[in-house]
């Protein structure tokens, strides 16, 4: 066994001493992940919440509160992050900086909230200190997103939306459960990288109001969590919103 | 003389290790602790002594206890504490206990001090408290026949300040744990919960009803306050402008931090100016009571009918529950008394 081990250390060494022979420097480089904020192309940060800024495709003036969402299994190259929580109005985690990432093509993906197997109840002690829970009754685990804000109603009043999203949830009944993942994976795409790079991924927040669902504030605006319907929706409508923005070396 | 100052040179305190609740150190992250001011048990005890100290008052008539009660989880049962001078502010003194969890360390209804060794600083000079000078507190303490000997012990010095003061306070502050309420007991599979507290619970996790976990934690985030800001909707127009006053910000107008739901059995009054005597009063403003301003969470809902509209049994539930966060244990604690 021992001599098989060595046997497997020297060929690897050996290996690696040819690589670097044929291939001059190729340092690993970092990769900087930065993730923007954007309304059909304005920009959205802190400073543009709790102002009647922003309408929806359908017609309805928003004005932004909270805007957190949670990215899972970051994957580029043979890198991977558990996950992320992105808070838009804390601005916190608008950046992850990862490095060691060999030079190449490299592919880049994450999943938008987390998939069944990563969706399991208070077990992500920074997720639980900052309430990112979804209650058992609801089938536990985490929330997606936390979009909340105010919306100009048929009236031209002021009200209230919660644009929560999480697992989908049939609870007519409550000692069955019925669970649907509606978590999705985001393939940003391939880089080829050379030298230490920030690649920008923009979610386009108005998308979340556009297609394939025209969204209806009027009708769909809170107690969305427990509406098995209206989650599948926000899922599809998810599947639009993230986009590769500008890269920069 | 030079093997004396040796001899202090070398003197260490003894660390003192906080007995985190099993449900916390599962769940949430780490407690704040400072580097600059870690936890040693003669600071600790130094700080429990100084915090029932009626010396840090201008006219030695009042600690910190005297509106910070243990009996009331260290809050006050008057509305409006009073200060040595009779006179009256114009918030509720907040219970104190779980600090270390709070871990953005904005302290106060306003979150208007950072890190509970500066909230220490505040109370002793302003007049309408304690209204004292932290010289001449230094100064009393420092001719008292105790007190430079136990600032020897825990600091290593015995020149009294201001300073080293408030880093004993609130490393008194930071062992007020409270994690042993029924509630907790039934989490951690030691008891169970009558068919009211259970289905109050749900009311409290309902989106559709209470929707209170949003913002009040809950059996995963056992501290069960989100300690953020928020207006929920007492007021159309603020007296207090919360928040907004310490930012300047319209936009944080009438905003105020959550308070943790543990313990509301000594708590009473309710709420940052105590205008609730009662949780059926607390309810009730959840359920039909809500105000619109332009500053309201958005988690209060239907608020142009007043709430949700529990049903009678929903908000009976929900009181329920709220008291089966009650910690017995945490106000009889001999180690958070009057020595
Ligand atoms: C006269 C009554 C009074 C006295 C004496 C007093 N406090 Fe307070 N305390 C209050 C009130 C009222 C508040 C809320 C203040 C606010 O929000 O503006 C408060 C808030 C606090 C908080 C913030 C808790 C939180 O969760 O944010 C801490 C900590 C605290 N006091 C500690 C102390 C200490 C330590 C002392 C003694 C040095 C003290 N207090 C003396 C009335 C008092
Ligand atoms: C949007 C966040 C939010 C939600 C949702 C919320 N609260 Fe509160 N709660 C607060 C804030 C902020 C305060 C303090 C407000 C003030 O004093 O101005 C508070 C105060 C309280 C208090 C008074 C505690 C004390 O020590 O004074 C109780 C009790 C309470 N809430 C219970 C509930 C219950 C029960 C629900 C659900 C029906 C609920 N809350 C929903 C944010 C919220």
């Amino acid at each position: 066994m021992k001599k098989i081990m060595s046997f497997c250390v020297g060929l690897f060494l050996l290996l690696g001493c040819e690589k670097k022979d044929c291939c001059t420097n190729l340092e690993p480089i970092t990769v900087t992940l930065q993730f923007t904020h954007n309304w059909d192309g304005i920009p959205i940060n802190s400073s543009d919440f709790t102002t009647f800024k922003f309408t929806t495709e359908h017609g309805e003036q928003i004005s932004i509160e909270q805007l957190r969402y949670l990215v899972s299994r970051i994957k580029i190259g043979n890198f991977e992050k558990n996950y992320q929580l992105i808070n838009v109005g804390e601005n916190t985690g608008l950046e992850l900086v990862i490095p060691q990432i060999p030079q190449g093509n490299q592919f880049l993906k994450f999943t938008f909230g987390f998939t069944d197997a990563d969706n399991i109840d208070g077990i992500y002690p920074d997720l639980n200190s900052t309430s990112f829970n979804v209650p058992m009754m609801m089938g536990g685990g985490y929330h997606y997103m936390q979009f909340d804000g105010k919306y100009k109603d048929s009236n031209n009043q002021n009200a209230n939306f919660n644009y929560h999203t999480i697992r989908a949830v049939n609870m007519s009944n409550p000692m069955n459960l019925i669970l649907e993942d509606t978590s999705f994976e985001v393939e940003i795409g391939t880089f080829e990288l050379s030298k230490n790079t920030t690649i920008e991924i923009k979610m386009n927040v108005a998308e979340w109001f556009k297609n394939p669902n025209l969204w209806d504030l009027n009708v769909l605006n809170s107690v969305l969590m427990p509406n098995f319907d209206a989650q599948k929706m926000m899922s599809e409508n998810g599947r639009n919103v993230f986009s590769v923005g500008t890269i920069s070396n | 003389m030079n093997c004396s100052s040796k001899e202090e040179e070398l003197y260490l305190p003894i660390t003192y290790n906080l007995e985190i609740p099993s449900l916390f150190s599962e769940k949430l992250i780490a407690p704040v602790i400072p580097a600059n001011n870690p936890l040693t048990q003669e600071g600790v005890a130094l700080g429990k002594k100084l915090f029932f100290e009626k010396l840090l008052s201008g006219d030695n008539s009042q600690s910190c206890a005297s509106c910070h009660n243990p009996q009331n989880a260290f809050s006050d049962s008057q509305q409006f504490s009073v200060g040595i001078d009779g006179k009256k502010g114009i918030r509720n003194a907040m219970p104190l206990f779980n600090l270390a969890w709070n871990f953005d360390e904005l302290f106060n209804w306003d979150g208007s001090e950072f890190s509970l060794e500066n909230q220490a600083f505040e109370p002793v000079r302003n007049p309408i408290e304690m209204h004292a000078t932290w010289k001449n507190v230094a100064q009393k303490l420092q001719n008292h026949p105790e007190y430079p000997t136990l600032f020897k012990l825990a600091f290593g010095t015995s020149t009294i300040d201001s300073v080293l003061i408030t880093k004993a306070i609130a490393q008194f502050e930071r062992t007020l744990i409270s994690g042993n309420s029924k509630f907790d007991r039934f989490l951690r599979g030691e008891t169970s919960l009558t068919p009211e507290e259970e289905s109050g619970f749900n009311v409290f996790m309902d989106e559709a009803k209470g929707d209170c976990f949003h913002c009040h934690g809950s059996n995963n985030n056992p501290l069960w306050t989100d300690n953020l800001f928020h207006n929920n909707g007492l007021d159309t127009n603020f007296t207090d402008l919360g928040l907004g006053a310490k930012t300047g910000d319209p936009k944080d107008n009438g905003k105020f931090k959550s308070p943790s739901i543990r313990n509301l059995a000594f708590t009473a009054p309710y709420m940052h100016d105590g205008r609730f005597a009662t949780l059926e009063e607390v309810i009730n403003h959840y359920s039909e009571g809500l105000r619109f301003s332009s500053t309201i969470d958005p988690l209060m809902k239907k608020v142009s009918q007043g709430g949700v509209q529990l049903t009678t049994k929903d908000k009976a539930d929900l009181k329920a529950f709220l008291l089966t966060l009650s910690d017995f244990e945490f106000i009889n604690n001999p180690n958070f008394k009057n020595p």
